[in-house]
């Protein structure tokens, strides 16, 4: 075999070899495929196909209350949008919370937005957040003695109406404008 | 656009977790390169030493792709969301290391050696057994969180596979370390491949329950937590144990390696610095206090200073009693010799090693006929495979399948270090193989085992959680609901 037969498959091997290692990490950017960012307003745009947005939905009910805590997702002010978390009854009377799209955790675990000191509570109790269409929603993280809107027992996210009591054992919590 | 109307610290999007997808064709065309690149490298091996194309190119090629078509419809069926590199990245370097052994059986040098008997069909019959534990295990490990129910078993397991090459009639002491068990009629095995496999699911198990206990009761000085002194048990007892492995089996490498992984494990359990300082203190002192009396670790040590006088010692008749070897400086002169681009597949002289060419040396070879650069690409390789590894265990949602992610892979990651850094001089050579790519069926199996584990784990952290049970209420209730 010539010299530069020789000389040609050395140098191409290396090349492949190479070229294998770039693919494989040109494959692990395309694989961090953990959050997807929605533009509002864009959403209902061709561009984006109505699958994945659908799929999301379902994500966002499906995933575990940890890996939805971090999302954002502030709503666009109607007229009728809240403003501010008011604690009306309780010992936190009178705490309020100004809302700006984030999500509020509630219990006694000493990182919720609003620590609850109270003894009906669990430590993750509930948590507070806008969905995409900036509806605020409740829902109870199961909770040991239960999330109450109004009189009835939390058994799905819920949206919240403009002044009626979310109860978390002694504590009661609306939304007002 | 509506979103103008937020107010800047309004979030104008929303960000979710989405699923993912299965990328299994993304496995299989990164598998059919992976399988092409050792055919090339065969053939070129053939071209430069023969001037043919080897007559068993077209078996072999199809040999390696229906060991790696097996493997992959392994994960299509019983792993479909799993990790899409894994796979990939191992069968390249098990093509490789075929490639090689099969390159120093054509040494004319080595055919000379005493007791030569061609290892590349023998190690291509391992890979197929290994494919075929591959399999079994995705099979049969349905869920990796079945492991944790036998952390004493494993515990248990691990000691007496460690133990096992002291035990009189079926210990084998080679070359000084006794790492192998011999089975009559069934050939050596080298029980610390598996152990490392059976101690990180007990390290995993253990560390789960006592990670709190470990990471919270601690006080602060000097920027370190420090631990009680009761919660220095665990850490003590491995210790112990690592260091009668040392001494006792006079391995370096499955000592460190054991040690090691528990400080790893320990480290990512409970988030503190501390226990790596300590762990690093303790295998200092023990490896440095073992080393001033065990003779063969001496001896390993003298090699690993002095790799000229070993070889110049090799070249005469001594009488201290010592097998001089002159492996290591041939080791190191084949690296060198390699250059940057090396000599090309077939053309290098890195049979000089003589015994253990093709397993605890086969780095050399690499280095010697594909230079630097293949070296380099190696290491990326196998750094690929800790990769994966670990964000597997980022992604990974119980702590124990994190864990045993982790411990798997630093394991791994371990052992590559270990025997790269003895082949090249920078630690004491130790009896470890590269996983994958050095002759040898316990390496091979263990190691297919380990990425099948992997595999296991990465599949289920990547899975898309399951769509929720349709509630008949959800229709009054529910908000978020499909646009």
């Amino acid at each position: 075999m010539s010299e530069l037969t020789l000389t040609v498959m050395r140098l191409g091997f290396l090349a492949v070899l190479w070229l294998f290692v770039i693919v494989a990490v040109q494959v692990i950017r395309s694989d961090l495929f953990g959050t997807r960012v929605t533009q509002r307003g864009s959403r209902r745009e061709a561009a984006r196909p109505q699958q994945p947005g659908r799929q999301q939905a379902r994500q966002q009910q499906a995933a575990p209350p940890q890996q939805r805590g971090q999302q954002g997702g502030g709503g666009r002010r109607g007229r009728n949008a809240p403003s501010k978390l008011v604690v009306t009854e309780g010992t936190l009377t009178g705490t309020t919370v100004a809302l700006q799209g984030q999500t509020i955790t509630l219990g006694r675990a000493h990182d919720s937005t609003i620590v609850l000191d109270d003894d009906y509570a669990s430590s993750r109790h509930a948590r507070i957040y806008p969905d995409r269409d900036g509806q605020w929603i409740v829902e109870d993280l199961g909770s040991t003695n239960g999330t109450y809107l109004d009189r009835s027992r939390l058994t799905t996210p819920t949206p919240i109406p403009l002044g009626a009591p979310i109860r978390i054992g002694k504590t009661a919590i609306e939304l007002r404008k | 656009m509506s979103s103008t109307t937020n107010s800047p610290t309004h979030h104008t999007s929303t960000i979710g977790a989405i699923g993912a997808p299965s990328r299994r064709n993304t496995e299989l065309a990164l598998l059919v390169f992976a399988v092409a690149i050792p055919v090339f490298a065969y053939a070129n091996v053939g071209l430069a030493i023969s001037d043919e194309v080897p007559a068993g190119l077209l078996s072999y090629g199809l040999g390696l792709a229906l060991l790696a078509g097996v493997a992959h419809l392994a994960v299509r069926k019983f792993a479909p969301y799993a990790d899409p590199l894994l796979l990939p990245l191992a069968t390249l370097l098990n093509g490789l290391g075929l490639v090689v052994i099969w390159r120093l059986d054509q040494s004319k040098l080595l055919q000379s050696l005493r007791g030569f008997s061609p290892a590349a069909p023998r190690q291509l019959l391992y890979t197929a057994l290994a494919i075929a534990v591959f399999a079994v295990v995705l099979i049969f490990l349905k869920d990796h969180r079945v492991l944790q129910r036998y952390t004493y078993i494993s515990m248990f397991g691990a000691l007496v596979l460690l133990i096992l090459p002291l035990v009189p009639g079926l210990g084998a002491n080679i070359y000084g370390a006794k790492i192998w068990i011999r089975i009559p009629g069934l050939g050596s095995l080298q029980p610390g491949e598996f152990a490392k496999i059976v101690l990180a699911v007990f390290f995993a198990g253990y560390l789960m329950v006592k990670r709190d206990a470990l990471a919270l009761a601690s006080r602060r000085f000097m920027g370190l937590y420090l631990p009680r002194g009761r919660d220095l048990g665990p850490i003590l007892v491995v210790w112990a144990i690592s260091i009668l492995i040392l001494v006792f089996e006079t391995d370096l490498g499955t000592s460190l390696l054991f040690f090691g992984m528990f400080v790893i494990m320990l480290y990512v359990a409970t988030e503190r610095t501390s226990w790596i300082v300590f762990g690093l203190l303790m295998s200092a002192v023990g490896a440095v206090g073992v080393a001033s009396f065990e003779p063969h670790i001496q001896t390993r040590v003298q090699a690993w200073l002095n790799p000229m006088r070993e070889y110049e010692l090799s070249r005469q008749i001594t009488h201290d009693g010592i097998l001089h070897s002159d492996q290591l400086q041939q080791s190191l002169w084949a690296f060198g010799s390699g250059g940057t681009l090396g000599t090309g597949w077939g053309q290098g002289h890195s049979d000089l090693i003589k015994f253990a060419a093709n397993s605890d040396f086969v780095l050399a070879t690499f280095g010697e006929e594909l230079g630097l650069a293949g070296v380099m690409a190696i290491l990326l390789i196998y750094g690929l495979i800790v990769e994966r590894g670990v964000r597997t265990a980022l992604a990974a949602r119980d702590p124990f399948g994190k864990l045993l992610a982790v411990g798997l892979s630093g394991a791994f990651a371990l052992q590559v270090f270990v025997v790269a850094g003895g082949v090249m001089g920078l630690i004491p050579l130790t009896g470890m193989t590269m996983p994958f790519l050095a002759s040898g069926g316990s390496s091979v199996l263990a190691n297919w085992a380990l990425i099948a584990i992997l595999i296991r784990i990465s599949d289920t952290a990547r899975r898309p959680a399951p769509t929720p049970a349709a509630n008949p209420d959800a229709e009054m209730t529910q908000v978020v609901r499909p646009s």
